[in-house]
């Protein structure tokens, strides 16, 4: 299934403008050393567009988790821009960022910590609708379970409790409540990290369904490049808190021009070597 | 190191900001020892203030506070009104006929607390942490001072241990040995009480935090490698499950001074409580600040000490290790 | 070629209160020769990670081995006394656990932490077994094996700290390693080069490897035989070239389909090869073949019987009611 990702013209706006972005760190030093200052992330820019997947790859300790924390605001950058839809959202107060917070959701790598075990099914889901507009209880426990269905968990389980669901099923939840908000803009940290093979298939190609079922642009943060192959349009390296390398992602791999780059491409292609040595029946 | 030089310095800070709470504490309460003296008509106005211009009593409050601790620091503790002495000294015998006795409570609380809270952890369930876990949630439940008067009840019905004081009339007549058994029989009591008061929360929080590390993936790594149980209990899941252990007995040095009063005052043993009970109700301002500021070191100290105790059994405290990712 | 290890029709339940036992490892078979290298691969609720864990008699205690046996070396290990077991674990049969930061002690250095090993099993005094360690550091890789081994577990990068856990491992030569998910907590970039340092060390030695994951790719560059399992039974075990090649169950043929998600693409937005269906639930009483509901070649004869296992071109097993019965 092609999805079309020609450069953006000069109409359309991106959705999410990212422009010197920027974020340290202090911490303590071990023995007689001062405070260590560590530079997470510099002078980060990129563009995502309506419906479009931007990946940002890298390393552990490459920043690429800070960049996402940044942008959904869970952190506050030091520095830099963060445009959503025309409005900068870096360096607003709490309370001034909760129109903005239903643009923007994300979805984390581990579901067994972000998300109380103990909450049932629809709980999970409705917070974010009780937290945003409380009072509309048997509103929200349809639209609960109506999420349920599309991300294809049996809404009969809305009353079960998060712990007794498997990693795969927990990991939808946690998109079915991303969902909750109507966002245009999903932020997927490591979200596919961790799963077993034939439920990351399963969880990839749910995202890519909902991607076209709703419009839905994607800042998908991974260190897969093969994952990211699948799923991305548009690809930004990163290496020690900057973005390296940037570009449509078969362009990126192709002529990877920076050494982390092709670190990566290299990583990625020690399983393809092993695969085709043996004949693999793909 | 610079972390104990850090918190060495916060402790210094804390000392000064508590002398000067004590002191401003005491000129604040209510009444003076002079009081009494001025309700009797026989003594004249001019005797009360020419008594307190003799202690110093009628200067400001800064000039005051600024000579009490210049004497301080020198080991002058001031003068106390009630006994007509310098202060240090005594406090100084008081302090530690206290410190016998908490002291020798508290290894034992410790050295029995410990060793039972690990095993009962170890034996989670089985027949030894039952037996434990009944015999702490009775001894939690029951109030030090009802502890204390069971004990004594006990005491004077079998008659086994002397009862009361420190010491036994004659004592000055006994030789070096006698002496020391002399005091030890008397110590017994109250030791006893203390011990039976404080050692159920020492077992609940070594086991509780034993039976967390249990469960650790490492633990289950070290016996896949063939050590031996034993070994794996007490060099490797203790050090890890001490620190909440460690903050508690950091607690326990703090409260060597202070935590004793009531068992005191109940078995007569003379000790700083019951003097600095008596010298607060006579407004004896010197000798009860005197007293808190020997108490208050004593709680810092313990800290202190307790935070050095921390850094060496975590080392991660040191090396910046709990920051991490 | 003598047997080393041998798992013969191996049943383990997990005890739940008040559920349904669940049944994570159903009459399961598997035949290990000395310095083979074998590969176990399942997703989750396959049995994988019991299969590991049962050969050192670790399961939790509400696990129970309902029948079979685990040959190793002749002797039976699920019947063999404690104390014994103790001497074979970390000696004879090591296991590489999953997470290396979990697997390490966070307030012991790393160095001890392998001595300890060496210190459980082989009668060497202190200094030399610190001089093994360093042995053992620098056969791991590491530049500078002294410092190392002063270092703490949070001091160290992902990689090295999974080095070390190696390293403990394979301190005493043991004859079966038990490698589970080495990879998995690593990134990509050092995958590999862990992997075959761990090939190379032992071939050197003569150790024998079962190396345990999800990831097919991680097992097909390493090791010479697969045995892939579903719902706690091995549905089919071969050569690895044959299983990728020729896969014969069907959830073997998914699971090597799924591996196209590795191949390069063109760039373009791309579908996953999915298969159907959940992961098995291990509660089920249902009768007949477990991988049934997901199978897109399923039979009315799958959900009717248990299958049995085939023997196919004499080095390949199969539980397939394609083939045979």
């Amino acid at each position: 299934m092609e999805t079309d990702r020609s450069a953006s013209t000069p109409e359309r706006q991106p959705l999410l403008r990212v422009r010197g972005l920027g974020k340290s760190y202090r911490r303590k030093g071990a023995g007689w050393a001062r405070t260590d200052v560590i530079v997470a992330a510099s002078e980060v820019e990129f563009e995502i567009f309506a419906g479009q997947t931007l990946a940002l790859v890298g390393s552990s300790g490459s920043g690429k988790s800070t960049v996402a924390r940044c942008v959904t605001r869970l952190e506050k950058p030091d520095v830099g821009h963060v445009w959503l839809q025309g409005a900068d959202i870096a360096h607003l107060g709490f309370s001034d960022l909760r129109p903005f917070r239903h643009e923007l959701q994300m979805v984390f790598q581990d579901p067994a910590t972000s998300m109380n075990p103990r909450f049932t099914a629809a709980e999970i889901i409705e917070e974010p609708l009780i937290i945003q507009r409380p009072g509309d209880k048997s509103a929200h426990r349809v639209r609960a379970k109506e999420l349920m269905q599309e991300v294809g968990v049996s809404p009969q389980w809305a009353n079960r409790p998060a712990m007794e669901f498997s990693g795969g099923q927990r990991q939808r939840l946690a998109i079915a409540r991303a969902l909750a908000l109507k966002p245009k803009l999903l932020v997927l940290d490591e979200a596919l990290s961790g799963l077993d093979l034939s439920t990351e298939a399963q969880i990839a190609n749910l995202l890519l369904d909902l991607q076209a079922s709703h419009s839905l642009a994607y800042l998908l943060i991974s260190h897969d490049l093969a994952l990211v192959a699948r799923l991305a349009d548009m690809i930004a390296v990163m290496a020690h808190g900057r973005i390296v390398e940037q570009g449509p992602v078969a362009q990126v791999m192709a002529n990877a021009g920076h050494s982390e780059t092709r670190a990566l491409v290299a990583s990625a292609r020690v399983a393809q070597a092993n695969l085709a040595a043996l004949g693999a029946a793909l | 190191m610079k972390y104990a030089a850090r918190r060495a310095l916060r402790a210094v800070v804390l000392l000064f900001g508590v002398s000067v709470l004590c002191f401003l504490f005491t000129e604040m309460a209510p009444g003076s020892f002079f009081d009494e003296m001025r309700l009797n008509p026989q003594i004249s106005p001019e005797t009360i203030s020419g008594l307190r211009a003799r202690y110093g009593l009628d200067q400001p409050l800064l000039v005051r506070y600024s000579r009490w601790l210049t004497s301080v620091v020198n080991g002058d503790l001031g003068f106390s009104v009630a006994y007509n002495s310098p202060v240090a000294p005594l406090l100084w015998s008081r302090a530690l006929n206290t410190l016998l006795l908490t002291t020798t409570a508290m290894l034992l609380t410790w050295l029995m607390g410990v060793p039972l809270g690990v095993w009962s952890a170890a034996y989670r369930g089985r027949w030894l942490d039952r037996v434990v876990e009944a015999g702490n949630s009775l001894l939690i439940s029951i109030p030090e001072i009802v502890i204390a008067l069971a004990l004594l009840a006990l005491a004077v019905r079998s008659r086994v241990v002397p009862i009361g004081g420190m010491i036994s009339i004659g004592h000055e007549d006994l030789s070096g040995a006698g002496k020391v058994n002399d005091i030890l029989r008397h110590l017994l009591l109250p030791t006893a009480i203390l011990v039976l008061a404080g050692i159920a929360i020492v077992i609940r929080h070594v086991r509780a935090s034993v039976v967390e590390v249990l469960d650790a993936p490492f633990v289950r790594a070290g016996r896949g490698l063939g050590i031996g149980r034993t070994r794996l209990l007490f060099r490797h899941v203790l050090p890890v499950a001490a620190s909440p252990a460690i903050s508690l007995f950091g607690f326990s040095i703090a409260s060597l001074l202070s935590g004793s009063l009531l068992v005191e005052i109940i078995t007569g043993w003379p000790g700083l409580g019951p003097l600095l009970l008596d010298a607060t109700l006579a407004r004896d301002v010197y000798l009860v600040i005197g007293g808190i500021i020997v108490s208050a070191v004593f709680m810092i100290a313990g800290n202190f000490i307790a935070d050095l105790m921390l850094l060496v059994a975590d080392p991660r405290i040191g090396t910046g290790g709990l920051n991490e990712e | 070629m003598e047997t080393l290890a041998l798992v013969n029709r191996l049943s383990v339940a997990y005890l739940l209160e008040g559920d349904h036992p669940v049944r994570a490892l159903n009459q399961t078979s598997l035949e290990i020769r000395p310095g083979e290298m074998v590969g176990i691969l399942g997703e989750s609720g396959s049995g994988k990670s019991t299969l590991a864990v049962a050969f050192l008699r670790l399961l939790p205690a509400n696990a129970q081995y309902e029948n079979g046996s685990i040959r190793f070396r002749g002797r039976d290990l699920l019947i063999l006394p404690e104390a014994e077991l103790r001497r074979i674990r970390g000696a004879e049969i090591a296991l590489i656990p999953q997470d290396p930061t979990l697997a390490l002690n966070p307030v012991k250095q790393v160095g001890c932490q392998i001595a300890e090993v060496l210190r459980a099993h082989v009668p060497i005094g202190a200094k030399e077994r610190a001089a093994r360690v360093e042995e053992l550091l620098g056969e791991l890789g590491f530049d500078h094996p002294r410092q190392v081994s002063h270092a703490y577990p949070h001091q160290l990068s992902g990689g090295q700290r999974q080095r070390v856990v190696i390293a403990q491992a394979m301190a005493c030569r043991p004859r079966l390693v038990i490698a589970d998910e080495p990879t998995s907590k690593l990134d990509a970039s050092i995958q590999a080069a862990t992997l075959s340092l761990m090939r190379e060390i032992g071939q050197r030695h003569g150790m024998a490897f079962v190396v345990i994951s999800h990831d097919p790719t991680v097992l097909a560059g390493f090791v010479d035989r697969v045995a892939v399992m579903y719902a706690g039974c091995i549905v089919e075990e071969g050569p690895t070239e044959e299983i990728f090649r020729r896969p014969l169950h069907p959830y073997t043929q998914a699971l090597v389909r799924l591996c196209a998600r590795y191949m390069p693409n063109t760039g373009t937005r791309s579908r996953f090869p999915a298969i159907d269906g959940e992961p098995p639930d291990l509660t089920g009483l249902d009768v007949g073949c477990r991988f049934a509901s997901r199978c897109p070649e399923r039979m009315q004869v799958c959900t009717e019987r248990a299958t049995e296992e085939t023997t196919h071109d004499s080095s390949r097993r199969v539980s397939c009611f394609k083939y045979g019965n």
